[in-house]
């Protein structure tokens, strides 16, 4: 009955999934098709003459002799050394995520634990804070920086990132911890132990899976950022992101666009990744806010 | 806790976010109040075997003399906020003067640069949130009737365009747009016109850019809503069914009102996030159509030989001013609910 109930009419259910499937293709076409064009030459991922030529490779065969090319990965990776972006990119998503997960944990903790009014002005505060486009942060960072002789250096990038990340963090961890019973660390203070004990020997051992999400979250910030990372480091030092793009500025005029493609697909194979193991966490993390309102 | 454990856990996380976000707000403030040094004019005798001519010539070490002790700049008060770079409200009064209909008017406004990019990032937050909510809710509601075992593919799916990297995002979007390639030269055929360019008139390149915003956030809006359909009460829905309320009207009256409070959530994340929009203008060099109040900050930093410190900053205060209005309604709200609880 329930069932019959239920189920969707004929027109409405043929609507809805052809709804579904144009939003599929919408969403996950662009990649599809700039990843398979990557390993063609420019004349066929921009075909003048007929588009089927992307698909089957006819330069990319006339050119090289195989419907497949890595000259695009070669140039930008070695030529353009774009190997020494992704490992500048490793460190700074790394150290982010380490820093600003022990910075957000401990804080994230005590704001949840303590009762006090000041707790409702520092989460207020950090809203604001989330608020401030990141460019208007960066044009505050330049001139101190560059007086201060520190500009261009991973580690000040790395810091900086930390702070933009860390009102985030701790609104996360925040409600996390809110989520964990009082009555854990609090008997373990009656059985003896300080605070800090408590959280050591009580807390983490059972915080892991919002530590995870919110750690996700702190790398994909890290990881996409443009704005921090393009105005922060030199040439030598830059990071994935702002890489590309100063590619777009020399090899579009060189005629060397397919470097920019197949750098584009390197930086784009991680997060892929990232999201077939991490679904249910990025699904959980981007609700977790919604739910506490 | 006691307030002392308590500075002790927060101390740190405290100290990063105070020196790298409020610090740097105050930066901003000073830098905005200060502009560039006037430049130092020296002449300069050249004598060559045609005879001797003067030149005017910057003087280089003065210049650099003056940076090292006043790297700021000389102080300019409110000057930067009223030039005809930002506020120019005597180019407004001259142009109040000069034109005659309000069209005319607002037209030679919009070519101000800070009017520009005010206008441009108002329509981007105004149009992009209100569609990505609606686009969502219907993705969720598309999802929600799936069977189980594709949802999962699905949602991977789905996912990718907020995951990806913005400026990323924009770039593959910007070839597959470009004349020769495949949606370019689609909508060529399409219009049958092939001269046809998203890239060349500013109403394409705005809708252009709207339509990538719609894109890259509409994901969020849907695992949202998804995940807010999964808690619709039960009971709730069986009842209405049981008055023999149609389809849509279940939807109507019971879902909607129940997710109505994630729809909030997700307009405020979604106008913070969009009052910044940035990355696409650079991915989709739309720099020509379109700029944001962030593009305007950016290429004044990064736009010329030596960066305009002034001029940021005060484009800064006034886009921090934007989100502060913004915010109000939030902040508001949530000051009141503070106060009845306490």
């Amino acid at each position: 009955m329930a069932r019959s109930a239920n189920a969707k009419p004929l027109p409405l259910l043929a609507l809805s999934i052809a709804f579904i499937v144009i939003w599929l293709i919408a969403a996950a076409f662009p990649f599809v098709w700039t990843t398979w064009g990557s390993f063609k030459v420019e004349p066929d991922f921009f075909s003048r003459s007929d588009w089927t030529n992307a698909i089957t490779g006819t330069q990319t065969i006339r050119q090289t002799g195989s419907p497949f090319t890595g000259g695009g990965y070669d140039g930008a990776w070695i030529e353009q050394e774009f190997w020494k972006a992704v490992i500048n990119t490793a460190i700074v998503t790394l150290s982010v995520v380490v820093i600003s997960l022990t910075l957000g944990t401990l804080g994230g903790y005590a704001l949840a634990r303590s009762g006090f009014r000041y707790t409702f002005w520092i989460l207020i505060a950090a809203l604001i804070f989330r608020a401030m486009p990141h460019v208007t942060l960066a044009s505050g960072y330049l001139l101190p920086f560059f007086e201060l002789g520190i500009w261009g250096y991973l580690p000040t990038t790395i810091i900086v990132l930390v702070a933009i990340n860390q009102p985030f963090t701790l609104w996360m961890l925040h409600s996390f911890f809110l989520s964990i019973p009082k009555d854990l660390d609090e008997s373990a203070m009656v059985d003896g132990c300080t605070r800090f004990q408590a959280f050591r020997l009580a807390v983490i051992p059972v915080m892991w899976p919002g530590v995870v999400t919110t750690g996700l979250f702190s790398f994909l910030l890290a990881y996409n950022d443009f704005t921090v990372t393009s105005m922060l480091l030199t040439q030598e030092n830059q990071t994935m992101v702002p890489k590309i793009s100063s590619f777009l500025g020399s090899t579009q005029a060189e005629g060397k666009v397919m470097y920019a493609v197949a750098a584009v697909v390197s930086a784009i194979a991680p997060l892929f990744v990232l999201v077939l193991f991490f679904q249910r966490q990025i699904v959980s993390g981007l609700t977790a806010g919604a739910v506490k309102g | 806790m006691p307030h002392k454990t308590f500075l002790a856990f927060i101390l740190p996380s405290l100290v990063v976010m105070l020196l790298f976000v409020a610090l740097p707000i105050a930066s901003v403030i000073y830098q905005s109040l200060f502009i560039e040094h006037e430049q130092v004019m020296v002449e300069v005798e050249n004598c060559g075997p045609f005879g001797c001519t003067v030149e005017r010539r910057v003087d280089a070490q003065a210049m650099e003399e003056m940076r090292s002790q006043q790297p700021a700049g000389r102080f300019n008060g409110l000057g930067t906020y009223f030039n005809s770079g930002h506020l120019a409200f005597e180019r407004i009064g001259e142009i109040w003067d000069r034109t005659e209909t309000w069209g005319d008017f607002i037209g030679q406004v919009m070519n101000l640069p800070f009017y520009k990019a005010l206008i441009f990032t108002l329509a981007y937050t105004f149009i992009v949130t209100p569609c990505v909510i609606v686009l969502g809710f219907f993705i969720a509601l598309g999802v929600n009737g799936l069977p189980g075992l594709i949802k999962g593919p699905v949602i991977f799916f789905s996912l990718l365009p907020m995951i990806v990297t913005p400026l990323i995002g924009s770039l593959v979007l910007y070839w597959m747009i470009d004349s020769r390639g495949i949606i370019g030269s689609a909508l060529q055929v399409l219009f049958n016109d092939p001269s046809l360019s998203l890239k060349a008139s500013p109403t394409l390149t705005w809708i252009t850019l709207f339509v990538y915003g719609v894109w890259h956030s509409a994901p969020f809006a849907f695992v949202v809503f998804y995940a807010g359909l999964q808690g619709v009460p039960r009971d709730t829905m069986e009842s209405a069914m049981v008055d023999g309320a149609s389809r849509w009207e279940r939807v109507r009256f019971v879902t909607i009102p129940y997710l109505l409070p994630l729809a909030t959530f997700i307009a405020l994340m979604q106008l913070m996030d969009n009052f910044r929009v940035f990355e696409p203008i650079v991915g989709f060099s739309a720099e020509a159509n379109a700029t944001s109040l962030s593009y305007l900050i950016y290429s004044d930093l990064r736009g010329s030989d030596t960066p305009l410190f002034a001029s940021a900053a005060a484009t800064s205060v006034l886009t921090t001013i934007g989100v502060i209005i913004l915010l109000m309604p939030v902040l508001v709200r949530t000051w009141r609910d503070f106060n009845r609880k306490a």
